[in-house]
């Protein structure tokens, strides 16, 4: 099982080489939490900021579990991440999409890079910015070509800006990220790329903001806007309203309210989040 | 698209114009810095909270190579100065200016990083309310880049 190996190659990149020197040289929370997709940011969105606690010289990284139930589905994620020097990251996710109604799923790897170009996020005024690039791939294709999905594989490109103001509005400590993505993606990619609608890349939004109640523990809102290039349901856009408690800088708990829309025919897709990262 | 999330499109934006419209008027011009220096404790308070910095820091192995050879008497008198003034109190930083001080020292992000943490712990053992903190952090916050790389 694929899920089984990203497990034990993550457990030993987490325990072996750095177990004893983790990286430790950002403040807590600005490695963000792992997204569904494996890239650090929030839960949703893939913001500007680098994986794990690595600056100067450092190398570091994350693991992640992270668990999605609404009405009629769940996805289950096991995320890691590399990362090097505050300046770029590679990252990994193994997805599990559950039908329950069905009593179907859907399988797709997510292989992500990210690269910081310019800014930071506490220190400079203008925000940190990085580029990424998101490599899917649908390794059970039965129901996305079923439904009229194009393709089983696909690049998703993106641009993001993440700034933090450490004494915004109340003087608390608030952050915002705007991502523009070029994508194909169906439902992320869990039901394939392109569609009988459209089969050409969107430049999709992304936008996420959060205020900081203390250094450990935040609260905010993601959106993301998505294609719609399947006709035979309509897809909707994602959004969520989340909580992030990060204890030490090994461990983060990100708990969220989730609203997907309507998903492969089935509306009004709300439920849970939970995501748990360890960092090294 | 449903009501709650075209509900939740207006909350995003409106947080966006929020903070990135108002926070430099929440922590520049609504304050004017006079109710820092009271909320960190005047200047006995702000003497305190160096002094309690100063021990974080010659605890932390990361950073106190930084400390070990310089006058910490010295040290203390002008960053308590010099936090004092940026907090809008009746002082007057007498120091060398932020490059001048720090060139030679090779201070890096993470020392920087790490400073800021140890002033953090002192502020959370001097009970100072988290706002007072953010102010004081984003007024020191600026000076990364004259004191990192030098």
């Amino acid at each position: 099982m694929k899920i089984k190996q990203i497990v034990m190659t993550s457990a030993l990149l987490a325990f072996l080489p750095w177990g004893a020197e983790a990286a430790e040289g950002r403040l807590l929370a600005t490695g963000g939490a792992t997204t569904t997709e494996g890239a650090a940011g929030g839960g949703l969105v893939p913001w500007a900021v680098i994986s794990g606690y690595t600056e100067d010289d450092e190398m570091g990284g994350t693991v992640a579990l992270t668990r999605a139930q609404v009405d009629d589905y769940r996805l289950d994620v096991t995320a890691a991440s590399f990362s090097y020097k505050n300046r770029f990251e590679i990252s990994i996710a193994a997805q599990q999409f559950t039908l329950e109604n069905l009593g179907a799923e859907l399988r797709q790897q997510v292989f992500g890079m990210k690269y910081r170009v310019a800014g930071d996020l506490i220190y400079t005024a203008m925000p940190q910015v990085s580029v990424g690039a998101l490599y899917k791939r649908n390794t059970r294709y039965d129901i996305p070509e079923l439904v009229g999905s194009q393709r089983e594989n696909d690049w998703e490109a993106y641009i993001a800006a993440s700034k933090v103001w450490l004494a915004g509005p109340l003087d608390r400590t608030w952050l915002a990220n705007v991502t523009v993505r070029a994508t194909r993606a169906n439902q992320f990619g869990l039901l394939g790329f392109g569609g009988d609608l459209n089969d050409s890349y969107d430049v999709r939004v992304e936008a996420a903001t959060g205020v900081f109640l203390h250094r450990s523990l935040a609260i905010g809102l993601e959106y993301r806007q998505k294609p719609n290039n399947l006709s035979f349901a309509r897809e909707d856009d994602a959004m969520s309203a989340f909580i992030a408690w990060f204890p030490s800088k090994r461990v983060a708990l990100v708990g969220a309210f989730l609203d997907l829309g309507s998903i492969a025919g089935a509306d009004n897709q709300t439920g849970y989040y939970l995501n748990l990262q360890a960092s090294f | 698209m449903n009501k709650l999330q075209t509900g939740c499109i207006h909350l995003v934006g409106l947080i966006f114009i929020v903070a990135i419209g108002f926070s430099p008027i929440t922590s520049t011009v609504a304050h004017a810095n006079d109710s820092l220096y009271d909320a960190l404790g005047g200047t006995d308070g702000i003497e305190k909270l160096v002094e309690e910095l100063l021990f974080n820091v010659a605890e932390d192995r990361r950073i106190r190579h930084h400390f070990m050879d310089i006058d910490v008497v010295r040290l203390h008198e002008k960053l308590s100065e010099q936090i004092c003034e940026l907090a809008g109190g009746p002082c007057t930083y007498t120091g060398d200016d932020m490059v001048k001080s720090h060139t030679g020292m090779g201070v890096t992000r993470s020392d920087f990083n790490a400073l800021v943490e140890g002033l953090q712990l002192a502020m959370d053992d001097l009970n100072i309310s988290i706002s007072a903190q953010n102010r004081l952090l984003a007024l020191l916050a600026p000076m990364h880049d004259e004191i990192v790389g030098r």
